[in-house]
């Protein structure tokens, strides 16, 4: 019987794929685990291994073009084994979630269907929510425990013995299980994180308490390294460099709070803390990538449209700010972003930054609406061509178009850019792309 | 430290306000001399005399009103109703009255009164003698409802009562008036706030929710349960029914998963079944079983021949068997 | 018959020595609260406001007995026809303005009463309430309190004939007789209650003849002649402060208006009786009488409507400018903080 190679699911809120390359061709011989074809979506380019040995007998979908996830690309098989002409789709869901018995992914929109369910039990009983609770935390099969209940049913007691009797993260597959975060073992003593650390607490999205200021009325307060750095930025970027113009929209995060809440347990699980500033980021790479203009730098002879799409990341320090930089923030899926985010924030704040951490952003996104600002007018961080504030996200009431009152979590996007490179117009547009993004996430 | 039973700490608790305070004084009918039908103003006609200790006319709801008038004008009246099955005509002015008086004029009138009445069965007291009429009351926007189940408790309760600015429904527990006996340190004010419920065992399988004489019986089947059966119930005393313990009510369910109510109160919409509600609502995701109610019956209470006595009320073994059944499930 | 009663058309200023100023002041208060009270009437038949109850007719019994008070000192507990002897007591025509059109800063209850439910602590007024007759064994209670408390303070306390049918009558004034309280319980017959006759109300053809029942004193008086009605109030009033105990005063008026602003008085009474009983108000006699000892003329009555009119109006408009109570207002608390008691 010959095996299907599948388009897989490569992301959260990801629905197709698209045929990079062949790595093989009709009629080579394949191992299982060899990778056999490129695939990649806007965020992610990924490759699909066989799943058994054999050989590649039909390829289905030719190289560039844009397939449904689950998707037959190709049959492995004997040689000589009859393949069908046009095969069905297969019913996936999002990688990662294959293993899970007993749960229920749902990302909001796409149509990524549940995975297989439990096979049903013996006995008649049912799960109370606190033995559903308890499972979901800890990522328990249910019908794998033997219950005390009346007519089996696993009572909660029963649970909870079950999962002090077993080892931690026994039940994650491999790919699922966090990594110590750094990207190379570093043996050096000077190493940023500890081996298999999980992944570090991030800073929760609320207002941080103002850091207390150094000296009392009356003094003089020399200046730090740092201060004398912003200042003389700020003087060189403003007053010196570029025109600043800021332009300011409102966008509406309904979308991605609907999102956030349906998947942030799921992430929790896989050591990630799925903030805001994770969508925000996402948003602002898709747009940058189809916006180059915006990722680009002013020179005397021309508008250097940048290679990468480097995002950086204000974080406010208690004596002044640092900018670390996303590197290829649009090959970043949802999760990888919200990772590297909260890792990037994390280690800033403790001081724990690589040079190479702080280098080479195109763009800028300043978080100022942490503390509650709802707009500002930020400076643009040299020598890129835009910054992107993003304000507090708050509940006001709007008007729908039929002329209905809702309320909605609004946010209010303050977009400085240089106007030597950018007019009015393109800059609104490239915002209001962001503005779509947001607003249709899912 | 002296022990003294559940009644005698009411007489002291209402001896102690009326000393500390001019403002307090007592009507009902047999308040006075003869120191009411169960002896709960012993000595304290003689002590006071006869205008702050005053004998009422045989009309509840004059008893009640001149409470409120009087309480409205200054003082702080402590009216007792023989009978909680006598308090009905006293109904509209309590509903309607004392309990809106402070909302009707947005604090500018108050109305700090207690309305003190003996309730519960099993003492042979037949359908007029035997009432719970706390759900009535516990419904009514504006009333505090205080019960309480122990000798301390009574008398901290009662004069936490009458000193506060608010009318408070105060039911006593008969059967208890001195069955229920308890250590009450002497030479201190004894003061209980009226709000927090009290956690009088802690357990982790099964809790039992409960007020009055029925408390006194959960702590006894829970005695038992654990002797016998190794079950071991976290026990609470409601004690304010109104304004609930919330906070206290549902961090025991969540250690349990297990909620048992106990009211001797019929059953359909007892007192008990606002428990229930508040559990499956704010607690749902804590729920190892079924939330039960174990009550009395929903026949008028409590009917006089022992035999259906017995079937109508609550009793430790009852109660027990009530906990086994939840704790297996 | 409800037109058998015998009433008479003058004004008996027996035993009543009041000076020309206090007279008149009298008798601004009684137009005063008529011209408010018939401002309120046009109001809701304008569709401006939901609700009235009125007071028309009653000003005679109502002022007389406010004056015959120690305001500022002596307990009233009122009912919804009380609007005169509120606005003697010092409630104003922009507080009850306020009150007709629902609005924030209404002083009775913010606004979560219906109008007409008179309180006020600063005032002297207990609070009342919709359910008839409770406010006489809570008045009861409070002149209890003065008793115990050993003050002079009187307690007077109002209500109709109807609303005497309440055990909640019997049982107040059965402690006012029993314990000799400083009260005094006016009961102002207007002869019906909402449609009901008072002979369908009581088979005595007197509320007072009740008196002895409760072992306490008992008058009559015509309480659309202000002067007999502050005589007699006077008297009650004494005999309480000084320890004699309760009077029961039952003061003869009647209601030309109906019941409310919801009431079709036609279904019950005749125009005839109306217009009969018309000719007894108060405000007419007691101007007749005012007229005849040279304390009024045309002038001098202009000059009140006037003075009264412009009051009015600009109550009206300030209330109709004042904001709708927030909607949170309905959460108000329930209970009084425990430490806050003065």
């Amino acid at each position: 019987m010959p095996t299907k190679v599948i388009m897989p699911q490569m992301g959260e809120s990801v629905v197709e794929g698209t045929v990079g390359k062949w790595l093989k061709h009709e009629g080579d011989a394949v191992e299982q685990y060899e990778p056999i074809v490129e695939v990649e979506t806007d965020k992610v380019t990924s490759e699909v291994t066989a799943v058994t040995g054999g050989t590649l007998l039909k390829i289905y979908v030719d190289e560039g073009q844009t397939v449904d996830a689950g998707t037959v690309l190709a049959m492995i098989g004997e040689p000589g084994e009859a393949v069908p002409d046009v095969v069905e789709s297969e019913v996936v869901a999002a990688l990662g979630h294959a293993a899970r018995g007993s749960e229920t992914p749902a990302p909001a929109a796409a149509p990524s269907p549940a995975p297989e369910p439990a096979p049903p039990r013996a006995s008649t009983t049912h799960v109370t929510p606190v033995v559903a609770r308890i499972a979901a935390e800890h990522n328990v099969d249910v019908s794998r425990i033997q219950g005390t209940g009346h007519g089996g049913r696993v009572t909660k007691k029963d649970i909870m013995a079950y999962i002090e009797s077993q080892p931690a993260e026994a039940d994650l597959p491999p790919w699922e299980r966090p990594g110590s975060g750094d990207l190379f073992k570093i043996e050096d003593a000077e190493a940023a994180a500890p081996q298999q650390a999980p992944a570090p607490a991030a800073p929760p999205d609320h207002v941080h308490a103002p850091p207390p200021a150094p000296g009392q009325p009356g003094d003089l307060v020399p200046h730090s390294t740092m201060r004398k750095r912003i200042a003389e930025h700020m003087v060189l970027s403003k007053l010196r460099t570029a025109p600043h113009v800021t332009t300011v929209f409102e966008a509406d995060m309904s979308a991605v709070m609907a999102h956030r809440a349906a998947h942030k347990a799921d992430f929790a699980r896989r050591g990630i803390n799925l903030t805001f500033t994770a969508y925000f980021a996402a948003a602002t790479a898709e747009a940058l990538r189809r916006h180059p203009h915006v990722n680009s730098q002013w020179r005397d002879d021309g508008v250097l449209l940048k290679p990468e799409i480097n995002i950086g990341m204000a974080v406010a320090l208690d004596e002044g700010l640092i900018v670390p930089v996303i590197k290829r923030a649009d090959e970043l899926s949802l999760a990888g972003l919200a990772r590297l985010v909260n890792d990037l924030a994390a280690r800033a704040r403790s001081n724990a930054l690589a040079p190479d951490e702080v280098q080479d952003g195109t763009f800028t996104i300043t978080n100022h609406g942490v503390a509650g600002s709802l707009f500002a007018t930020p400076i643009i961080n040299q020598p890129q061509t835009g910054i992107l504030g993003v304000g507090a996200i708050k509940k006001r009431v709007v008007v729908l178009d039929e002329d209905a009152i809702a309320v909605r979590p609004m946010v209010y996007l303050s977009f400085t850019f240089d106007h030597r490179v950018l007019d009015g117009a393109s800059a609104d547009w490239f915002v209001a792309e962001i503005v779509k993004l947001l607003e249709g996430w899912g | 430290m002296p022990e003294i039973t559940l009644i005698e700490g009411l007489r002291q608790a209402m001896d102690e306000e009326m000393a500390r305070d001019d403002r307090v004084f007592i009507t009902g009918e047999d308040v006075g001399p003869r120191g009411g039908v169960f002896r709960a103003t012993v000595g304290l006609f003689d002590k006071y005399g006869a205008d702050r200790v005053i004998d009422s006319p045989l009309a509840e709801l004059s008893i009640v009103a001149i409470g409120i008038g009087a309480a409205m004008a200054g003082m702080h009246p402590i009216c007792e109703i023989q009978f909680a099955d006598y308090i009905f005509p006293a109904f509209n002015q309590i509903v309607n009255e004392a309990a809106l008086i402070h909302y009707r004029t947005g604090g500018d009138w108050h109305c700090p009164m207690v309305i003190r009445a003996p309730y519960g069965g099993g003492i042979g007291g037949g359908l007029y003698h035997s009432q719970s009429v706390e759900a009535f009351f516990a419904h009514a926007p504006g009333l505090k409802v205080v019960i309480p189940s122990t000798a301390y408790d009574a008398k901290g309760l009662l004069k936490a009562a009458i000193r506060d600015p608010n009318p408070v429904m105060f039911f006593e527990p008969k059967k208890g008036y001195r069955l229920i006996r308890g250590e009450v340190p002497d030479g201190e004010d004894v003061l209980v706030p009226i709000g927090p419920a009290n956690v009088t065992r802690q357990g982790t399988d099964v809790t039992v929710y409960a007020y009055g004489m029925m408390h006194y019986y959960a702590l006894q089947a829970a005695q038992t349960v654990a002797a016998q059966d190794g079950i071991e119930c976290e026990v609470v005393d409601i004690r304010t029914l109104v304004p609930l313990d919330k906070e206290t009510v549902i961090a025991s369910f969540k250690k349990t998963g297990k909620a048992l109510i106990v009211y001797e109160d019929n059953r359909f919409l007892g007192y008990g079944a606002e428990i229930a509600a508040l559990l499956s609502d704010e607690a749902f995701e804590y729920m190892d079983g079924p939330i039960r109610r174990l009550a009395g019956l929903d026949v008028p209470g409590v009917p006089f021949a022992h035999t259906m006595q017995d079937l109508f009320m609550p009793s430790p073994e009852k109660i027990a068997h009530a906990i086994r059944d939840l704790a297996a499930y | 018959m409800a037109t058998d009663v015998q009433i008479a058309h003058q004004i008996d200023d027996t035993g009543v020595d009041l000076d020309a100023k206090l007279l008149l002041e009298l008798y601004w208060q009684m137009v005063r609260a008529r011209r408010t009270d018939e401002r309120t009437w046009v109001l809701h038949r304008q569709g401006k406001i939901a609700f009235h109850i009125s007071g028309i007719g009653h000003e005679g019994i109502q002022i007389g007995a406010a004056y015959a008070m120690r305001r500022g000192y002596d307990y009233a507990q009122l009912y919804y026809r009380d609007l005169a002897f509120a606005m003697a007591m010092g409630y104003t025509p922009h507080d009850f303005m306020l009150s007709i059109f629902g609005k924030a800063g209404e002083p009775t209850s913010g606004a979560r009463q219906m109008p007409s439910h008179f309180s006020s602590r600063a005032l002297g007024m207990l609070s009342s309430s919709s359910p008839v007759a409770t406010q006489v064994p809570q008045a009861a209670g409070a002149a209890l309190a003065c008793k115990l408390r050993g003050e002079d303070r009187v307690t007077v306390v109002t209500l109709g004939e109807g609303s005497t049918s309440e055990g909640d009558f019997y049982e107040g004034l059965n402690w006012a007789g029993v314990h000799k309280l400083p009260l005094v319980c006016i009961v102002q017959n207007n002869i019906y209650a909402i449609s009901v006759p008072v002979h369908l109300q009581m088979a005595v053809p007197n509320v007072a003849d009740r008196a002895p029942m409760f072992g306490i004193a008992g008058a009559i008086v015509d309480g659309n002649d202000v002067l007999a009605s502050y005589r007699v109030m006077s008297e009650a009033i004494q005999r309480a402060r000084e320890g004699g105990g309760a009077t029961l005063v039952e003061a003869k008026t009647y209601r030309p208006v109906p019941h409310s602003s919801d009431d079709d008085d036609r279904t019950y009474r005749t125009r005839d009786e109306v217009e009969t009983w018309k000719q007894r108000d108060p405000i007419l006699r007691f101007q007749a009488y005012l007229r005849e000892r040279g304390l009024l003329d045309d002038e001098a009555i202009d000059e009140i409507e006037q003075r009264v009119r412009q009051e009015v109006d600009e109550a009206q408009a300030a209330a109709e400018a004042a904001p709708y109570p927030p909607a949170e207002d309905a959460l108000y608390p329930l209970f009084k903080p425990l430490d806050e008691e003065a």
